[in-house]
């Protein structure tokens, strides 16, 4: 076998980093195909936040004394670590927030509210998840500014030959891998198409950053929101990148304690990057979660987890398109990270979500916060399989097999 | 479990609901949604000349089989009641009618109809519509 076929990820033996799989459900193992949703926790990243608790823990930037400060040095490490995993020019760049969906609420209110008006154009996508289209319709109907769609094709990717015609556009947001089916953008075009016309572009990695490489730097990205969940580490913490000389020019979005330089009753001056966008007590085991989430991935590599990602992908996609009644939605395997959305004729996708369950087959059911993209694909819904490093075929035939099963049901 | 849940009933009034379509000369009205799954009923009521008993209810809707199997299944429990006395009725009284255990997520499938037809009730006659029901009524 050519060194250039070896598998470079053995996803069994990686299973057996996460507890989750030890249970059975319906008397089952449980097949895990919702990581789009959320990723699973490996014990690194949850012993990772035991060990914080149990041996650094104190509020950051506060106490002099010495236990504050190993608390303090966890939460910058986790941001270096951060910095180099999206290849910042600087650590002072990454503010940690709640998830993506904080990280671009931040953007859209700091940069928007105050950058917008009328006659300016906010372009985002058809394919876009909730999170990156609500907070930019709310501001363009906030600022008077026009609310656009890059438009979709049948295949449900950008039409990118249709960016002509927006008119002044501000901001082009969009994201990088469609949660809902899996879509890769070209971002680096899109980026580039942005500054061309003096506008800037925010990028969406919450769906790519556990799956691809995202080099801030060569996307030539202005914003890019990223959610910690999705890349195996906790829930309550993403990160916002973003340009030094934006974020220095631009508003504070929440205000309170440690984000400030000087309070008194007639003026409040803000603090330093990246503390002006970080008020309150920040998410420190989570932030510390989050490093050994990202030291997690860079040991297995994101090369390798990409491609075992797309070769499940496409064995999905060949299998369910056995099925008859199955259609399949979103572009081939080689343009997909490992999302299959599909629906059965006749079957709500609650119904076979529910079908699958019994089989302890965990999938997505619904419109994946998607509801513009649903629209232009003529659905209320879909059915969503997502597979990730600790996915294995045998849960895709699983998978096909509970489909199957659902088809004949309701024949 | 899933036998239980899509037992032989169910799987019926979902492939071939009763009183399927909307009332043309509808006296009572009501649209709802599902926000979780999509799940869409339209009811609609025609009541009988003493203008308290509900003579016929005709509804339209798309989604899982457990909300189209409960609306149907609805349908024929309204039938020859009054206004009051469906806006009143239990929602065990359906459940008890599809007899399969649920899930709080697929209990709100369920009694989506049931809730959409109490709306469309309290519209045409001004019966009671209880807190839970109430975030349906935004017409």
């Amino acid at each position: 076998m050519a060194v250039g076929t070896q598998p470079k990820l053995d996803a069994h033996k990686l299973r057996a980093d996460f507890p989750i799989f030890e249970q059975s459900f319906h008397g089952k193992p449980l097949a895990y195909l919702d990581t789009a949703a959320s990723a699973q926790k490996p014990r690194q990243v949850i012993e990772a936040m035991s060990t914080f608790y149990e041996t650094s823990y104190a509020n950051v930037h506060r106490g002099v004394y010495e236990l504050a400060e190993r608390a303090t040095q966890a939460l910058e490490d986790a941001r270096e670590k951060v910095r180099a995993f999206v290849n910042a020019a600087s650590a002072r760049e990454v503010i940690f927030v709640r998830n993506a969906t904080e990280a671009i609420n931040l953007v859209a209110y700091s940069w928007g509210l105050n950058n917008l008006g009328p006659g300016d154009v906010v372009l985002v996508t058809e394919l876009e998840h909730h999170s990156n289209f609500v907070p930019w319709q709310y501001v363009a109907r906030r600022t008077g500014a026009d609310f656009r769609l890059i438009p979709l094709d049948d295949r449900g990717e950008l039409r990118l030959d249709e960016l002509g015609s927006f008119g002044n556009v501000k901001v082009v947001a969009t994201g990088l891998v469609s949660n809902a089916i899996g879509t890769i953008n070209d971002a680096a075009a899109l980026a580039a198409w942005a500054h061309e016309r003096g506008a800037i572009y925010v990028c969406d990695a919450a769906q790519a950053a556990p799956h691809v490489r995202v080099d801030v730097q060569a996307l030539g990205a202005d914003f890019v929101a990223v959610s910690g969940h999705k890349l195996c580490g906790p829930s309550g913490i993403g990160f916002l990148w973003g340009r030094a000389e934006l974020l220095l020019g631009m508003e504070p979005f929440l205000m309170g304690g440690h984000m400030i330089r000087k309070v008194t009753a007639g003026e409040t001056t803000w603090g330093e990057l990246p503390a002006k966008f970080e008020a309150g007590t920040s998410p420190m085991a989570e932030a510390v979660g989050l490093g050994a989430a990202i030291d997690y991935l860079d040991a297995i590599g994101l090369e390798a987890i990409e491609q075992h990602e797309h070769a499940l992908a496409a064995y999905a996609l060949e299998q369910l398109a056995e099925i008859a009644g199955v259609t399949l939605y979103g572009p081939p395997a080689d343009r997909r990270a490992g999302i299959v959305s599909f629906n059965v004729e006749g079957v709500h996708p609650h119904d076979v979500a529910q079908v699958l369950d019994a089989d302890g087959v965990a999938i997505r059911a619904g419109h994946h916060c998607c509801q513009p993209l649903m629209g232009r694909l003529g659905v209320a819904a879909t059915n969503r399989a997502s597979f990730y490093l600790y996915t294995v075929p045998e849960e895709i035939d699983r998978l096909a097999a509970g489909v199957r099963r659902a088809a004949q049901l309701f024949a | 479990m899933t036998d239980d849940l899509y037992r032989e009933l169910i799987l019926d009034h979902y492939k071939n609901p009763r009183s399927y379509g909307v009332l043309d000369d509808a006296d009572a009205r009501a649209e709802g949604q599902n926000p979780l799954c999509g799940d869409e009923v339209t009811v609609t009521v025609k009541f009988a000349p003493d203008g308290e008993t509900i003579d016929r209810v005709g509804f339209e809707g798309r989604g899982c089989a457990i909300s189209q199997a409960a609306t149907s299944m609805l349908t024929e429990l309204a039938r020859g009641r009054t206004a009051t006395e469906v806006a009143t009725l239990p929602k065990e009284e359906l459940l008890d009618e599809l007899g399969i255990p649920l899930t709080p997520i697929r209990l709100k499938c369920a009694i989506l109809g049931l809730g959409v037809l109490k709306v469309a009730l309290h519209r045409a006659k001004g019966t009671p519509l209880p807190d839970e029901w109430q975030g349906l009524d935004f017409a």
